[in-house]
């Protein structure tokens, strides 16, 4: 078989995004982290706030450059590969893009420098301005691209004219039916997504014998988050499959693997393999009207089937029905995680049950995954389309050769893994090390700009060159 | 004021931003093979360390701008330009990528060196092939392309590469002037000279070249009674060389800085006015390429607001970072 432009721009896209989407759900989450420990410290001056601070933004550094290089390549993407969808939705999906570009990206980028290098170059009170900036930026970042997204899932205020769209209406653009659940599904995975990955790293060290401030505390605060996002959002995500359940109806048949319309109540399908040529699912375990109460919260609620809608405009249930699935386990487990983590807490053994933190240390990339999952559900579910009902994906693809596409989607995999990987490494590289410890930092005489005072703004050695105060902090890691 | 041309005009400004900033730490990219010593290196990059990934922005800006204002030149220009685009960026994430790992890697710091090199080298180079392309025209059908693959590969398309990559190592080893001080700074200095007078003859190479090869241009530069008004760009042009020698020679600090970028916006003049008023040059115009005007006043109405509180901030974080670099400094 020869693939054609469509199907590789298709894998190209799916390949590109999804590397990009793994470090800017982390830095939104680790932005809004790094503005609360640094508001602790300055309200507490415990310097282990502080430590934590200098420690987190080096991932979150690594993760955030990762982000933007990865971010370029989409900006260009959708008119390389995407003429047809450019030419067709530009009119609005351009100005929304526009916005986050200025309202967004401008900020993090401008304000970073300062975050990450400006210690010592400004006073207390505007570095924690600037990393209030960034972190401010990242969630306006999330608004705009979500606004986007959710626009290309449930299209409306436009009218359609000599081949493109025409808005019409501005606020019901940006505020259309999907939005307001995607927006906070996004923005709550971005958080659990890094809580988890901060819980994991504390779990980590745990283990590995310490029980210093700094590990004790990101490891009870990333808990204490998790136990409160965790359950919102399975309230967010059931909200949002209501709203798809009366938008996108064949995405839900298709996450569900459902061909008929049922009368009386339809049953949940826990586990089973949809086939899209034979029109049925196979081996499927069932739970009597369950699907009805999860989707229409009523016992004999109907659900529309698969087969309600013509074959050219089905998405692949064999797909979505296990990424979604992937993501609501995976969720459960997360809660599930969080309630036991306050069970131990009562009992005080929250720093001491060695197996729990084998759990969380497991749970770490957990957030990563069900990210994925969720992601792909979204997007292989607007299938055959790409403005749902509007375009479809086949009319969207650039008048490209597929040996073009054959050769980018060969070179971006390559450079993708080579620099994100090396990335990755190092991320996980730091994490392994953790932020420095106590008696480490009386060990070292000799690296003076570790003995920081409260203020953190000057070493208390002077013979150190400025500017190696708080970097060398990491200084076990070179 | 023209909601369309409000908008050419913005973009044009967005990409002379970018050719300035990213110009710049491009081009620290493309002189570093001047400078083998690992200490210096590492002052190379703390001089863009903190700025470099705010002036890239303004290339996503220009590219979410272009599909704002004009969809159809996005997706005409940029399905066209398919492979150099893609390979550009490729090139822009080795070297974004080298400013996080190289100063954390040991073993492969050199790997990182050769990385940040050759994705400066070739962004800088194929933003001037994309360029040349461009200037040259895209074939056009329909309101799509309808080209070959590698339409874009000839030898103008070539020598606007290369003269990209002077400009840029031009820029970057003006900007490191400023930056540094001593016998870092003397052995910069060396580089303005030549650099410079590489940037001229590309700059005669092209002006020679583009209206040779073009009647349309041709007859726009020597018939519509322009050339005698846009007589005083090669006579400015002149000028600044000129200076500039003499800035070397003097080896001030910022002047050859501000005097490169008084050269590029003079070649960049040029540059427009010979595309005026086409958004694809000699198929497309800008009102045929125009978005809805209800894109393009939404779109408007949040640039003209924020584009100057951009500026502020930028400039702002900039001033934070101010004055000659420190030896033993670590931006990484």
């Amino acid at each position: 078989m020869n693939p054609t432009a469509l199907d590789l721009s298709r894998i190209q896209f799916a390949f590109t995004i999804s590397f990009h989407i793994i470090f800017p759900a982390l830095s939104i989450g680790l932005a809004s982290f790094l503005a609360v420990l640094e508001a602790a410290w300055l309200r507490t001056g415990k310097r282990h706030y502080k430590e934590l601070c200098v420690y987190w933004s080096k991932i979150f550094a690594i993760g955030f450059g990762m982000g933007v290089v990865s971010g370029v390549v989409m900006a260009y993407e959708f008119g390389t590969n995407w003429s047809g969808f450019a030419k067709f939705a530009g009119p609005v999906t351009g100005p929304l893009l526009t916005y986050e570009v200025m309202t967004a990206f401008f900020l993090e980028a401008g304000f970073l420098g300062i975050m990450l290098f400006g210690w010592d170059k400004v006073g207390r009170r505007a570095h924690f301005g600037a990393t209030l900036m960034v972190a401010i930026g990242t969630l306006i970042s999330t608004f705009w691209i979500l606004a986007s997204n959710s626009w290309m899932q449930t299209p409306q205020g436009i009218k359609i004219e000599n081949g493109h769209v025409v808005p019409l209406d501005w606020f019901k653009i940006i505020f259309n039916p999907s939005f307001p659940f995607r927006l906070a599904h996004m923005t709550l995975a971005a958080f659990i997504v890094a809580a988890l990955v901060v819980a994991a790293t504390g779990a980590w060290h745990l283990l590995k014998g310490r029980r210093d401030p700094a590990v004790k505390t990101m490891f009870s605060m990333a808990l204490w988050l998790l136990l409160v996002l965790t359950p919102v959002q399975a309230i967010v995500g059931d909200q949002h499959g209501l709203n798809t359940r009366k938008y996108q109806p064949a995405k839900i048949a298709a996450i569900e693997g459902l061909w008929e319309t049922e009368k009386g109540g339809t049953a949940l399908n826990l586990i089973g393999f949809p086939d899209m040529n034979a029109e049925v699912t196979r081996h499927a375990v069932q739970v009597p009207h369950l699907r009805s109460l999860i989707l229409t919260h009523s016992w004999a609620g109907e659900i529309r089937g698969l087969k309600e809608f013509p074959a050219a405009d089905r998405p692949d249930s064999s797909i979505i029905f296990w990424t979604f699935r992937v993501m609501a386990g995976l969720g459960m487990l997360m809660i599930l995680m969080a309630l036991t983590g306050l069970l131990l807490r009562r009992r005080g053994r929250i720093f001491e049950s060695r197996a729990y933190q084998r759990f969380v240390l497991l749970m770490g990339p957990t957030g990563f995954i069900s990210l994925l999952a969720g992601w792909i559900t979204t997007e292989v579910g607007r299938q055959p389309w790409v403005v749902y009902g509007v375009l479809r994906t086949a009319d969207a693809v650039s008048p490209v050769t597929s040996q073009s596409v054959g050769i980018s989607l060969m070179v971006l995999v390559i450079a993708y893994c080579v620099v994100f990987g090396t990335g990755i490494y190092y991320i996980v590289r730091f994490l392994r090390e953790g932020p420095v410890a106590p008696d480490e930092l009386r060990r070292s005489i000799g690296r003076p700009a570790l003995a920081m005072d409260g203020t953190g703004r000057r070493p208390l050695a002077v013979a150190e060159p400025r500017g190696t105060a708080q970097h060398s902090l990491e200084g076990s890691g070179k | 004021m023209n909601v369309t041309f409000t908008w050419a005009a913005i973009i044009a400004l967005g990409l002379f931003m970018y050719v300035m900033l990213d110009g710049f730490d491009l081009g620290v990219g493309l002189i570093f093979p001047f400078f083998p010593d690992e200490s210096e290196r590492d002052l190379m990059m703390h001089a863009i360390a903190p700025v470099w990934d705010g002036n890239e922005t303004w290339l996503v800006l220009g590219g979410a701008a272009l599909l704002a204002a004009f969809p159809l030149v996005y997706s005409i220009a940029l399905s066209a330009l398919y492979l150099p685009i893609i390979t550009m960026l490729v090139c822009l994430i080795f070297r974004g990528g080298s400013f996080e790992l190289r100063g954390k890697a040991d073993r492969t710091k050199n790997l990182w060196n050769l990385a940040f090199i050759a994705g400066s080298a070739g962004a800088s180079f194929l933003q001037g092939v994309i360029l040349g392309a461009y200037l040259h025209g895209i074939p056009i059908a329909n309101n799509a392309f309808a080209g070959d693959a590698f339409f874009w590969l000839e030898p103008f398309s070539l020598l606007s590469g290369l003269g990209l990559m002077a400009t840029y190592a031009l820029l970057g080893a003006c900007w490191l002037v400023i930056k540094t001080e001593g016998e870092l700074q003397r052995r910069l200095h060396l580089l303005i000279t030549p650099l410079t007078a590489l940037l001229l003859l590309f700059m005669i190479a092209v002006s020679v070249w583009t209206p040779l090869s073009d009647s349309r241009i041709a007859e726009r530069w020597f018939e519509s009674g322009l050339l005698l008004r846009l007589l005083p760009v090669p006579l400015l042009v002149a000028i600044g060389a000129w200076l500039m020698f003499s800035a070397a020679r003097k080896r001030l600090h910022v002047m050859p800085f501000i005097l490169a970028l008084a050269l590029v916006l003079l070649g960049y003049v040029g540059l427009l006015v010979s595309v005026w008023p086409y958004a694809i040059p000699y198929s497309l115009t800008l009102a045929d390429a125009a978005a809805p005007r209800a894109s393009q006043t939404f779109a408007l109405a949040g640039a003209l607001v924020i584009l100057p509180v951009i500026i502020v901030y930028t400039t702002a974080g900039y001033w934070v970072f101010r004055g000659k670099l420190v030896h033993g400094a670590k931006y990484d």
